[in-house]
């Protein structure tokens, strides 16, 4: 058994950052990347074909999202789009994930996931060699800046767990990031 | 209590001693990300003051034992303690007797008491319910329930577009198949304090029955339940300065004793054989298992905590942080306010020009400011102003408008980064 912990100062201060370690978290979360996927999402609206979609959901904010995806007989995503409101992070997060879709099967797609997902939580391996797609990791990274934020990981997410329902293919799945 | 008619600020420092409130709340001495901790959540629920951790620490360690049964010198003191706290609680809210309040985990656990207990004995398929729209969730989903079991009809009453409860078009929803109004005291996600008189009055003249969700006023209004003339009143401990884990419902005893067991168990029994089991009467018939001891003890702190302060005075302090923070925060290009109405407490649910309020809680939150951003336990109204989410701070007695500035000056910073 351990003690109950004394809260505080340290763990509530995340060690006393200065007003300029904290402005630096802020501008790292929302770097111009962001701000700009989120004003202008690539890929917003229901595609004309769509042969796999799925709904999402935040319970915590109310945020929805409905990614739409069109995979060819081959099995490789054709298209993918998505529809929702959300944050400037689960904007861009849906927005840049549409843009990396394109071209893959679905164990590509599940793999960027993974790699995405360890990214959020900073829990990368030392493999960055490893990783499904380098590149694709490298663009993803500007939203990296969620791991000091712990609530804000799953409004990173939220997309990413929509596609993976729809690409496991139920139809009209929800989930939920709870 | 009309926040319209106070001038900003009005009355709110004279004789108010924010300074000597402060004092009693060791958190508000904290720092977050190296700033002052700012509390702006309060309608979630409320900071604790030293004198209920006091009294739950004493509980601990000088009395502490289980209630009701015990015949020793420990519980009779726990019971004796525990018992204290309902009365206390019961003369709060006027109360004819302490017989006539149960204590429950809370709010939601009142509510579902009622719709279980007296919803499923009275209410029969075809009976209506009226909610209004800008309920939590805690006072639909119950109904919901009861609804899927017992076929009963839930109608909704509307607000305008300022957050005003529309009191004619509820009485247009009134008729002799309305059984039960389930209604907020005041609304969690915009402030609104809800006519409550005319709608018991009106209820009443077809026969129906009131519930009262008054878990956001018991620290900013007076209650008194019977000039009221509610039938059943609920509240949480700690949106009134005390614990969580306990709260009220309060019935009229000619309705609690027309009710069957809530649930079944220890402390709520008569004398039970395998034959056939009596129950106590209430409120112990609804009070099954070991109750939250030590939680009633810190409730009853809280009661004389909240009663030691001038209740007016309180309320002339929160009126005038809101007012001070609607019009400091109306000067922020693309503030927008949707706790408008006409009567209203000290919550402000607000957007800021597109941007989402995860973002914007996120931001300030780095600027030691704790806000409430999503949809507040209340989607039906988030829908009703077309969106599926606001910001929202909410003022308590040990806020200050200083507090206000910073915020204030928080959210030029977000305007900043999203330009």
């Amino acid at each position: 058994m351990t003690a109950p912990q004394r809260i505080p100062e340290a763990t509530m201060a995340d060690a006393q950052a200065g007003a300029t370690e904290i402005d630096a978290e802020l501008r790292a979360l929302y770097q111009e990347v962001i701000l700009d996927h989120g004003r202008k999402p690539r890929n917003h609206g229901r595609p004309a074909r769509v042969t796999r979609e799925a709904h999402g959901n935040n319970p915590i904010c109310g945020d929805r999202v409905t990614v739409y995806l069109d995979i060819g007989a081959d099995g490789l995503v054709r298209d993918a789009a998505f529809e929702g409101r959300g944050c400037a992070i689960s904007l861009a997060s849906a927005s840049m994930m549409t843009e990396l879709l394109k071209g893959r099967s679905r164990a590509s797609a599940e793999r960027l996931f993974a790699d995405f997902r360890a990214l959020c939580t900073g829990a990368e391996g030392d493999g960055a060699a490893e990783a499904e797609d380098p590149e694709a990791i490298e663009r993803l990274r500007v939203l990296a800046g969620v791991r000091d934020f712990p609530t804000r990981v799953k409004c990173a997410t939220l997309a990413w767990h929509t596609m993976d329902a729809a690409l496991a293919g139920h139809g009209t799945d929800e989930v939920t990031t709870e | 209590m009309a926040l319209a008619s106070l001038a900003p600020g009005a009355n709110s420092t004279s004789a108010f001693d924010v300074e000597r409130v402060r004092e009693d709340f060791p958190i508000l001495s904290k720092k977050v990300y190296g700033k002052p901790l700012i509390y702006f959540d309060n309608a979630a629920s409320l900071q604790t003051p030293r004198q209920v951790i006091d009294a739950m620490t004493a509980a601990y360690e000088d009395c502490y034992a289980n209630v009701h049964r015990g015949v020793h010198y420990l519980s009779q003191h726990a019971t004796e303690a525990f018992e204290a706290g309902r009365e206390k609680a019961a003369r709060f809210i006027n109360a004819p007797s302490p017989d006539q309040l149960v204590l429950t985990k809370g709010t939601t656990e009142s509510i579902n008491l009622v719709a279980s207990s007296y919803g499923r004995t009275f209410l029969q398929e075809g009976d209506e319910v009226i909610v209004s729209v800008m309920e939590h969730h805690s006072n639909i989903v119950p109904w919901q329930m009861l609804r899927d079991e017992k076929g009963i009809v839930i109608k909704v009453a509307p607000i305008d577009d300022e957050a005003n409860f529309l009191l004619e078009d509820f009485e247009a929803l009134l008729s002799p198949r309305t059984k039960l109004v389930a209604v907020t005291h005041i609304a969690n996600s915009l402030g609104t304090i809800t006519p409550l008189d005319e709608i018991i009055r009106l209820a009443h003249g077809v026969g129906a029955v009131v519930l009262v969700d008054g878990a956001q006023a018991m620290a900013h209004l007076p209650i008194d339940v019977q000039a009221l003339d509610v039938d059943f009143y609920a509240f949480s401990g700690h949106k009134m300065y005390g614990p969580t884990g306990i709260g009220g419902l309060y019935g009229k005893a000619e309705l609690l004793e027309a009710m069957p067991p809530y649930q079944g168990g220890g402390e709520m029994i008569d004398l039970v054989t395998f034959e056939k089991t009596t129950y106590k009467e209430p409120p112990h018939r609804f009070e099954a298992g070991t109750p939250a001891i030590v939680e009633a003890i810190g409730l009853a702190a809280a009661v004389d905590w909240l009663s030691s302060l001038d209740q007016e005075e309180v309320a002339a302090h929160e009126n005038g942080l809101t007012a001070y923070a609607s019009e400091r925060l109306s000067e922020i290009p693309g503030f927008k306010l949707h706790s408008r109405a006409k009567e209203r407490t000290s919550i402000i649910s607000f957007e800021l020009d597109g941007t989402h309020p995860h973002d914007i809680g996120t931001i300030v939150d780095r600027a030691g400011v704790a806000i409430r951003t999503g949809h507040h336990c209340a989607q039906p109204v988030m829908e009703r102003f077309g969106v599926s989410s606001t910001a929202r701070a909410s003022f308590a007695a040990y806020n200050t408008r200083e507090e206000i500035d910073v915020f204030a000056e928080a959210l030029l910073r977000v305007k900043e980064i999203f330009g």
